[in-house]
């Protein structure tokens, strides 16, 4: 045991390189998929409070079932569905098959996941905005767009921070899950590591370590985002 | 779409929805009764054990479950071998076991969530409850089961609901430490039969059942429990 720590070392006989890389790639996959995630949430928010019935309904139907099914069957299943459907594309239009980088691949099945939850946070946010400011911006003569723009969004934003900060805690730690589906990031890199040095113990203490340390960065920086889009509120509690 | 292969795997998957069944009602069981304390000694314990619970709170919440699972299974585990006589003693046989430590992991992890949940819970209880409770003469464990646990639960039952169904959720989880439960055997059936989507979707809507007989059996708690609030008539 008491070689345990050379085993951290971050040149090869040491394994600390690859768990670094392990965990850049993880905040790689963590960022693209909230992107992702944010984007499909905001129009499904929008859709599903201005949308007529079909969309409505689509909308209802993928939160509901996204949010019903455990991840790592998801992550299965979005994951084959992208490649067949990429490929049976690619080929109409005559090119070659290609399989998909598992960044990318990570990026699209934790983001359509993560989407359907923020859809359900940016909702709730947009129905806290009282109506009369909404009415107020219509009345100045803002135009719809104009109005969501200047006025709704700003003011929902801070509704939906705390909701959103919780998502990006949730996304970093679903990144795991990809490891399962055998992409490379820091869970994977941790369990190689811990298979090829017999070590497993102290792998995954230091895997445990770097992913409390994400959590807890990130929550100072959530903390600082909130107080900056906070500001000109009354205080609350 | 081809279903041959459902009869033939259908006892199996009965097996792995029990599985799954008795991970979830053991985690949430061991977990709940260690999420109280955990919770309770946030708000009136001394502040080595405040600390304790605390860090144990956000190490919990602040890591995956697979790398908690994966710690406790691979990590632990590979721990006990080097212990002398241990491979003699009683205990060997649930030490070998994959079930234990999935129900151990999941259980802290229960305990982590709710602990934090219970924390806000207990606070939330207004004080002259309690101090009623202790002027009619009610020894401090009594005040506890009687009036503090009842009312905080009562408050932040829909949240510990919603926690149990992403509980639920995790559960496949386990399926990668050999703990064959419904997902478990759906990956089986993929490697039988080498379908891909059938098996996933199958087990997806397994979940999907048992996402909606939870949610109706929470919100049928909810309905029975008493919801008298001063001043809101």
């Amino acid at each position: 045991m008491e070689n345990a720590f050379e085993y951290l070392a971050f040149s090869p006989p040491g394994w600390g390189g690859n768990l670094l890389r392990g965990l850049l790639s993880t905040i790689q996959i963590a960022l693209g998929a909230y992107a992702l995630g944010l984007m499909l949430g905001m129009g499904g928010a929008l859709g599903k409070i201005y949308g007529g019935p079909v969309l409505r309904w689509t909308l209802e139907i993928y939160t509901t079932l996204i949010r019903a099914v455990p991840e790592l069957v998801l992550i299965l299943l979005l994951y084959y569905l992208g490649t067949d459907l990429l490929n049976t594309m690619l080929e109409k239009f005559g090119y070659e098959r290609m399989d998909i980088d598992g960044l990318w691949a990570g990026i699209y099945v934790i983001g359509f996941v993560q989407g359907a939850y923020s859809t359900e946070v940016f909702r709730g946010a947009f129905n806290a905005v009282p109506s009369g400011q909404i009415e107020a911006a219509r009345a100045v003569g803002m135009s719809s767009i104009k109005a969501h723009t200047r006025v709704v969004i700003p003011a929902m934003l801070p509704f939906a921070l705390p909701g959103l900060a919780n998502l990006w805690l949730i996304t970093t730690k679903d990144t795991a899950l990809l490891a399962v589906v055998g992409f490379s990031e820091l869970a994977l890199e941790t369990k190689q590591a811990a298979g090829a040095t017999k070590a497993y113990f102290m792998f995954y203490m230091a895997a445990a370590f770097l992913y409390l340390m994400l959590t807890i960065v990130s929550n100072f920086v959530f903390s600082y985002i909130e107080r900056y889009y906070r500001r000109g509120q009354p205080v609350q509690g | 779409m081809e279903w041959y292969w459902l009869p033939e795997y259908l006892p199996k998957f009965a097996e792995g929805l029990w599985l799954t069944i008795q991970l979830l009602v053991l985690a949430i069981t061991f977990g709940m009764a260690m999420a109280i304390p955990i919770g309770l000694v946030q708000v009136t314990g001394p502040r080595p054990l405040a600390w304790l619970a605390k860090g144990f709170c956000i190490s919990i919440r602040g890591t995956p479950l697979l790398i908690q699972l994966w710690l406790i299974y691979y990590g632990v585990g590979s721990l006990f071998p080097s212990i002398p006589g241990i491979r003699e003693s009683m205990l060997w046989p649930l030490l070998r076991d994959a079930f234990p430590y999935a129900v151990v992991a999941f259980s802290l992890s229960v305990a982590g969530y709710e602990g934090e949940v219970l924390r806000g819970a207990f606070r939330g209880v207004p004080k002259g409850e309690l101090e009623a409770a202790r002027a009619i003469g009610m020894s401090p464990l009594k005040v506890l089961f009687r009036v503090w646990l009842p009312r905080a639960l009562q408050n932040v039952f829909p949240t510990i609901a919603g926690e149990f169904i992403l509980t639920l959720k995790a559960t496949p989880l386990a399926a990668t430490i050999t703990v064959f439960e419904v997902y478990g055997i759906g990956t089986i059936v993929r490697q039988e039969t080498y379908r891909i989507y059938e098996p996933l979707l199958f087990v997806a809507a397994i979940y999907l059942c048992l996402t909606g007989v939870l949610v109706l059996f929470f919100r049928y708690l909810e309905s029975r429990m008493p919801r008298r609030m001063a001043g809101a008539g």
